[in-house]
This record gives C-alpha cells, structure tokens and sequence, in this order.
C-alpha cells in the first residue's frame, strides 16, 4: 500500500452561530484506506463531509484533497471524488436514469455504460427508467451510492450509506465497499453511527464527538489498545470482587451497577474464571468488553467523563 | 457549459410547475376574447369617448389589434407574478429538494451552475411573455379580424393596420426585456430562501411598494421615482406612440439593464459564499 495522502484536514473547524459544530480537526486519510469516521448524532460527521466536498467553507482551517488546497483546486479535486452527503436526494419528477445523466454530465462524461455500470452496482438496472418520485427510501439511498460512483472517483465520500437500508442492502454495501478497497486505488471514507458496522468494514478510523477528535488510528490498534476489561456477574459479588483482586495480571477490580467490572490482561479470561469457581461462587456470566466499546458506548449515551482508551499511543497521528 | 444549460432547460422544462403560469394565460387570453366578443355595449366607444366618429378609420375599431394591445395592458400588473412562479424556484426549488448537494459537489465551479440556472430563467420569463403576447395576437385576429390600432391615451393615437405588426412584435420584444429584470429579481429572492414562496412574496412586495411609490403623487415619492426599476417597465407601450420615442426606449432599456445587471452580481456574491446546508 502506498503511503501518499488522499485527504488531510488542518484545524478544521465549523461554527454555527456560537456553537462549534466541528473543532479542531486534524484527519488524515492515505490511499486505499476505508476510512471509518465515527461518532454519536450531532458528532460533526456530516458537518465535517459538506466542508470535504465544498458544499459549505470552514470557519477554521482547511482541507488538502490529493496533497493540494480544495479551496485552491477545487475542480481539479472533485473530478477524483464521488460524495454521498447525508439524505439522497434527487429530482423525484426525473427517472433514475435521467438524475444519473444529469450528475455524470457534471463531471463532464455521461456515457451510458458508465451508467448502466453504477445502475447494476446498485442492483436498479430494472427499476432505472422510474421516476425517483416512486422510489423507496432504501432505492433513493442505493441510487445515492451510484451516483457517488459516477465516473469511477478515486475518493468515495459516504456519509451513513447504510441508513434505511434492509438488511440484505447493508450486506450488499459491506460487500460494495469491500470490493471497492480491494482495487487498492479506491480509497474510502464513510461515516457511521455504529462501531460494529465500522470494525467490519473500516481499515482505519477516527471517532469525533461534540465537534472535536477523540481518536484516530489503525482500528486493529485501537482496538486492541488500552486496558481490556471484563464484566462479570458471580455471586456473592463482595467475595467475588475479593477473589479476582487476588487473582495475578488483575489489575483493578469493582462493583458497578451489580456487575463486577475488571480490568486485566484478555488472556487471563479463563483463569479468572477458573478462580471464581474454584472459591465457590456462583458465575452467571462473563464479558469481554473491548474498551474502545466501552468508551464509545459511553459517549454516545452521553457519560461526562470518558476515558479515552490508547490515549498516549493511539491518538491522531500514529501509524506505521 | 453546454451541457449544464442543457440541464437547467431539461430540468424547468420537465417540471410541472413550469406550466402553471403557461396554462394561467392560456385561459385567461380565450376567456378575455370571448368575454369580449359577446360584448356589445360601447365598450370600446367609451374607451375612445365617441372620438371614433370624428376621425376616419378603417375598418371595424373592435380588431384583433386593439384587443391584444388591450390585453398586454390589462395583464400587464400580473405578468410579474406569473415570472416569479418559475424563476423564484430555480435556486430555492434546488435548496428545497436537497439537489444542490448533487450540483455542488461536482468539478464545475459554481459560478457556471449560477450562470446556467439564470439563463434558463431569463429564457423562461422570455418565453412566458412571447407566448402571451402571440396567443392574444392569433387569437385576437382570428377572432376579431384586424384594422387600423386606435390607442387610448392622453392624446389619441390611430395606427394604420400596415403600422401595427412590427410594433407588435416590437413591443413583445421590449416587454420581455422589463420581463428580465424581474426574473432577476426573483432570482435574487431565490438565492435566499429555502421554500419556493418566499421569492413570490419578496419579488411582489418589492414591485408593489414600488408601483405605489410610483404613483402616489407625493414629492418625496416623486423624487424617488427614477430610481425604481418599475418606473420603467410601461417601456415596451411606449412603441404604440407616434412618433416613437426611441430616447425615452434606450433611456428605459438601459436602466432595466442595468438593474438585471445588478440583481444578478449580487446573486452571484451571495452564492458564492453560499453555505449549502439543506
Ligand atoms: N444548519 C445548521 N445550523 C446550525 N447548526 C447546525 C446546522 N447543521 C448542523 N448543525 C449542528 O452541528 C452539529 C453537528 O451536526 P452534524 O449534522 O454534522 O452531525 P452528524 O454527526 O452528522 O449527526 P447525525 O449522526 O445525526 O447525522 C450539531 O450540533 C448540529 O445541531
Ligand atoms: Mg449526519
């Protein structure tokens, strides 16, 4: 994998008013990354796409696209990119098709098999001469993904492509993007509200919460960064808590909210276990809790103070 | 550049709402026409106040002629209207329906899309007032046969019937370049506003207040009177004078373009800094 820079943002910022609805930010994204970006409603995340694709300018710093100024370049730029911001929308009195001729000439080609390329990606070739008027919120959102593909950009913006989609459409994206990364020269960046749909799809990632980066890194490595708790429910739980303290590689272990909350090494699962019921307890369960998890949980529930997981290690710029 | 006019004309002409202010005249024409022909009073000799008698003309003075330059005054407060319909949607219409965010993420500059977007409105108030202005002519002539054009006024004007047609079209002409100016204006509202009625309602307070301005014989009022672009759009009634007054027409045609000049560089000022947010 090359390491040259597709997109960077330097002290990106976005003021509404007196509120900042993005601060600070400093992302970088390299070629043929899938780039997860992160973070509970009203992040910054759709805030932060609009200043990528230049629908809005910032109040703060700027964005390079392909190592140049998109203020400076912008043409030159968007030429390589194909974006999806937020809800799909087209001209519902137009048909698919004629919504797709309309951007594809934008970009200066609108030649039908490219057309007839994205339609099929998207699996709408049948439904193409309909007019959007009649399409399904699900259609509309899939007919967003092919017109980001128009022209086959090297850059593929997608703010929550899956929203609205079935479960069989949300597979279908996954396996979009999937396929899209393999060529190595399409690199992606998409935005979500959901971990999960992030640790499956996402190379690298960044969570932003209430404007500003919490982190950004590798997701294998944040991932696997900072302590690794477990959560476990053995009664009577004071014994419990007693036994596991005593327990080598355990290095904190206390009552929160009737579970026993643990941090210790993930490989010292079992022998944690083997001790609660060699002491007699009785064990009702044992969770494995990633503390990227725990900690994105606890911001998108709103907990005030949040211990950001890899903090020294991972944070902003950190890769190999 | 082509290719996005090309767009803008598809996309106005493929809506719906494009049609309201076409369908709106190609009632109202008819029923004036036949609201006329079953007239029989002394309409058109109280119009003239029996000076008809006095003067020689030929043919009958209910003509074709008469009846569409009767026509093109009665409408002619609300042609505006009817422009605003089109024009005050070709940049709300795009915020409304969250299209911009298809438009502005593409390798044209804004400035091209802006541009694209206003010629299209231009061509459509052009299109709007020559299809007023041919229907009540075709209808009105076949209807009413044509003759000598006896214009009301303060002094009485007859046109020979050879005299008429070019100032006809003349007059078309002029009235679609007024027309433009208050397309521009729309168009400005337009790139203000995220609903579709906003540019209605901001184009015709504007032209209202100013018709009243226009006409309240108060000094103050009169002192501002050059200054308002509606002072000038009766441009185009002004070829149905004889003799012309071509001065006075350059002087309007001027003014009204430069107004369309300047409603549209700050059109432009404003989408260029423009946030899309919708
Ligand atoms: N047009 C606007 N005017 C004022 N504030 C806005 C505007 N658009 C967004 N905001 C604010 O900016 C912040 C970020 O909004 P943004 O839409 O970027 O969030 P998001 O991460 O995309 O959320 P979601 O997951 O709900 O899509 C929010 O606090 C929001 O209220
Ligand atoms: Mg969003």
């Amino acid at each position: 994998m090359s390491s040259d820079v597709i997109l960077q943002t330097f002290g990106l910022g976005k003021r509404y008013g007196k509120r900042w609805a993005v601060r600070d930010l400093d992302l970088t994204v390299r070629r043929g990354d899938v780039f997860g970006f992160l973070g509970p409603n009203g992040a910054g995340k759709s805030t932060t796409i609009r200043m990528l694709l230049s629908l809005i300018k910032p109040t703060a710093g700027h964005v390079d696209l392909f190592g140049r100024s998109l203020q400076k370049h912008r043409s030159a730029a968007l030429r390589r990119v194909g974006g999806l911001v937020e809800r799909a929308d087209f001209y519902s009195y137009l048909s698919a098709r004629r919504n797709l001729e309309i951007v594809a000439s934008l970009r200066g080609d609108d030649s039908h098999t490219d057309i007839d390329r994205v339609l099929d990606i998207v699996g709408l070739t049948a439904r193409a001469a309909d007019r959007v008027k009649a399409y399904s919120h699900g259609m509309k959102q899939r007919l967003g993904i092919a017109q980001a593909l128009l022209g086959g950009p090297e850059f593929v913006v997608l703010d929550e492509p899956t929203t609205g989609l079935d479960p069989q459409g949300i597979k279908e994206v996954r396996e979009l993007i999937r396929q899209l990364s393999q060529s190595g020269t399409v690199t992606i960046f998409l935005s979500s509200h959901l971990l999960a749909e992030i640790e499956q799809t996402a190379t690298h990632m960044a969570i932003i919460n209430k404007g500003t980066l919490a982190v950004q890194g590798r997701v294998a490595d944040l991932l696997a960064a900072g302590p690794h708790l477990v959560r476990i429910d053995a009664r009577p739980l004071d014994r419990a808590v007693d036994l596991l303290r005593a327990v080598p590689g355990v290095e904190r272990a206390e009552i929160v909210d009737a579970w026993i909350e643990c941090a210790a090494h993930p490989d010292s699962t079992p022998l944690l276990t083997r001790q609660l019921l060699e002491g007699g307890m009785a064990v009702h369960a044992v969770i494995p809790r990633r503390s990227l998890e725990e900690y994105f949980l606890a911001i998108t529930e709103g907990a005030s103070d949040v211990h950001v997981p890899g903090e020294s290690g991972a944070r902003k710029e950190d890769r190999p | 550049m082509k290719s996005i006019l090309g767009n803008e004309i598809v996309k106005t002409a493929l809506k719906w709402r494009s049609y309201i202010s076409f369908l709106t005249i190609a009632i109202i024409i008819p029923l004036i026409d036949v609201g006329l022909l079953f007239e029989k009073g002394g309409w058109a000799r109280g119009m003239t106040r029996g000076l008809a008698s006095d003067f020689l003309i030929v043919g009958n003075i209910k003509n074709g002629f008469f009846i569409t330059y009767f026509i093109l005054n009665a409408l002619w407060i609300h042609v505006p209207f009817l422009i605003t319909l089109g024009a005050g949607d070709q940049l709300a219409g795009e915020a409304t329906g969250g299209t911009f965010r298809l438009l502005l993420t593409r390798p044209v500059s804004r400035s091209y899309i802006l541009f694209a977007k206003y010629v299209t409105t231009l061509v459509y108030a052009g299109a709007l007032v020559v299809f007023m202005g041919v229907l009540s002519l075709a209808l009105g002539t076949a209807l009413f046969g044509t003759g000598d054009l006896l214009v009301p006024g303060r002094d009485l004007t007859i046109l020979a019937e050879s005299d008429v047609l070019w100032r006809m079209a003349a007059g078309i002409a002029l009235a679609t370049w007024g027309m433009c100016t208050v397309a521009s204006l729309a168009f400005l509202f337009s790139s203000l506003v995220e609903n579709g009625i906003g540019p209605i309602i901001g184009t015709m307070a504007v032209i209202i207040v100013s018709y009243i301005i226009g006409n309240l014989p108060v000094e103050l009022f009169t002192a501002m009177k050059p200054y308002l672009f509606t002072t000038y759009l009766d441009l185009w009634a002004k070829v149905f004078e004889d003799p012309v007054p071509w001065e006075t027409i350059r002087h309007s045609m001027l003014v009204l373009g430069g107004f369309s000049v300047g409603f549209y560089a700050v059109t432009w000022y404003i989408f260029q800094k423009k946030d899309v947010l919708s």
